[in-house]
């Protein structure tokens, strides 16, 4: 797909990026290990099944190929349009620290009308663990 | 997160406790007024059956029915998220759903995974273009069939997968074949699937079934016509789910049909109670 896709090419992840303060941090900065596992640099480099990139890029390849095709069949019109709503729909959010329904980014991408393993296992909006709402949204607002 | 323990834990040596399987027969024929499906009742797990009168035909839609051999868990909520999404995709649509419709959606999600969810499946149903059966392998790919068989094979084309590359000599494929399917009949014994395995070369490809299904397929090859009555093609159903229970491990005790027309569905349950178990004789009484 040789079309100007700034954005897209950047965002698909070919590695587990490693975070400046890692993932398995809890409270008080040591790893959490009964919340989230035993900490390996490996396994935050590379990746520990072979399809877990893939499922991890699914949604973003599934719609760089929905928009190469429509860029084919109705030119380069059709997919910027569209593109504009995204980013459009994907701003439209709670506050942080709550989860979002993003039912017009859904609506736009058709996930509207089914269902898969996303929403069936590890449902954010079932998650035992919140983030601290006074500290999040002080980030947000640059205050912090 | 998983693949990394499963991978620690064999390094130590140790066994992971076996998935439960349904090294299963089960199949299908379309006959003149709709379609029959049959599959029989045992899941294994390892060398021990877990369940002895376990449902192998899983509700689609109110047309459509499909059977699951493989992992159980996985045709079991593989069925169930396809039907979900069925429903709601004749909800906006505002028709009954068809057979393809349900094949599409299934062998698209089948090939998201690649293979990783072991789910073989054999597909039918009516709709508004006539009776319809699919097969689908655990890989994604499909075929439209007037009768399919499925059953126990999983393991083996995995072993042939992973151990041969393409383009070898014949002659040094067959005994590096020989072998490796040695160890993979060892392995998926264990698991109560494949007892024996055919192998025939077909212009430097080489064919394999697994002999639950290839029992059942036997018996279609011999007595299946078309445009059958429907008490034929129930009992044609019943022999070759029969034979599968007879002569392959990983399949037993009941048979169960699902005859599907225009407007019915007969969801038979058991049709055949092939493998009864003895009544006690003699009360034995120790003091």
């Amino acid at each position: 797909m040789k079309m100007n896709t700034r954005g897209f090419r950047s965002q698909l992840k070919d590695s587990i990026p490693v975070a400046e303060l890692s993932p398995q941090a809890g409270a008080y900065g040591v790893p959490d290990t009964l919340r989230k596992g035993f900490t390996s640099v490996k396994n935050e480099l590379l990746p520990s099944h072979p399809l877990e990139l893939s499922e991890k890029n699914f949604q973003l390849s599934q719609d760089q190929m929905n928009f190469s095709t429509l860029r084919n069949i109705q030119g380069i019109h059709a997919p910027l349009k569209l593109q504009m709503e995204f980013r459009a729909t994907k701003q439209i959010q709670r506050l942080p620290f709550l989860q979002s329904s993003n039912i017009a980014l859904d609506t736009l991408r058709g996930n509207d009308e089914s269902i898969g393993f996303e929403d069936i296992l590890n449902d954010p909006a079932q998650s035992e663990v919140m983030g601290e709402p006074h500290v999040m949204v002080e980030y947000k607002l640059g205050l912090l | 997160r998983n693949a990394l323990l499963e991978a620690e834990f064999t390094k130590l040596g140790h066994s992971l406790p076996a998935a439960r399987k349904t090294g299963t027969t089960i199949c299908g024929v379309v006959f003149k007024d709709g379609v029959v499906l049959g599959a029989d009742t045992r899941a294994t797990e390892g060398m021990i059956v877990a369940d002895k009168n376990c449902s192998k035909i899983h509700y689609i839609s109110p047309n459509i029915y499909c059977c699951g051999a493989g992992t159980a868990a996985d045709t079991e909520m593989t069925t169930q998220i396809i039907s979900s999404n069925l429903e709601l995709h004749a909800l906006s649509t505002g028709r009954p759903s068809r057979v393809a419709t349900a094949n599409r959606m299934l062998k698209q999600m089948l090939f998201r995974y690649q293979g990783y969810i072991g789910a073989a499946l054999v597909l039918g149903g009516v709709d508004s273009a006539g009776p319809h059966l699919y097969s689908i392998y655990p890989h994604g790919s499909t075929d439209k069939l007037p009768y399919v068989t499925m059953g126990g094979d999983a393991v083996v084309s995995e072993f042939i997968e992973e151990h041969v590359q393409l383009g070898s000599c014949s002659f040094v494929i067959v005994p590096l074949v020989v072998k490796i399917l040695w160890q993979a009949l060892e392995y998926e014994a264990a698991y109560g699937g494949t007892q024996g395995i055919w192998v025939t070369e077909l212009d430097h490809c080489l064919a394999l079934r697994g002999s639950g299904s290839l029992a059942a397929m036997a018996v279609f090859e011999d007595r299946y016509k078309q445009d059958m009555q429907e008490d034929e093609a129930k009992q044609l159903v019943r022999d070759a789910i029969a034979a599968g229970i007879f002569n392959d491990l990983g399949s037993g005790s009941n048979i169960d049909l699902c005859v599907i027309t225009k407007n019915n569905v007969d969801y038979i349950r058991p049709h055949d109670e092939a493998n009864k178990k003895g009544v006690r004789q003699v009360y034995y009484h120790v003091s």
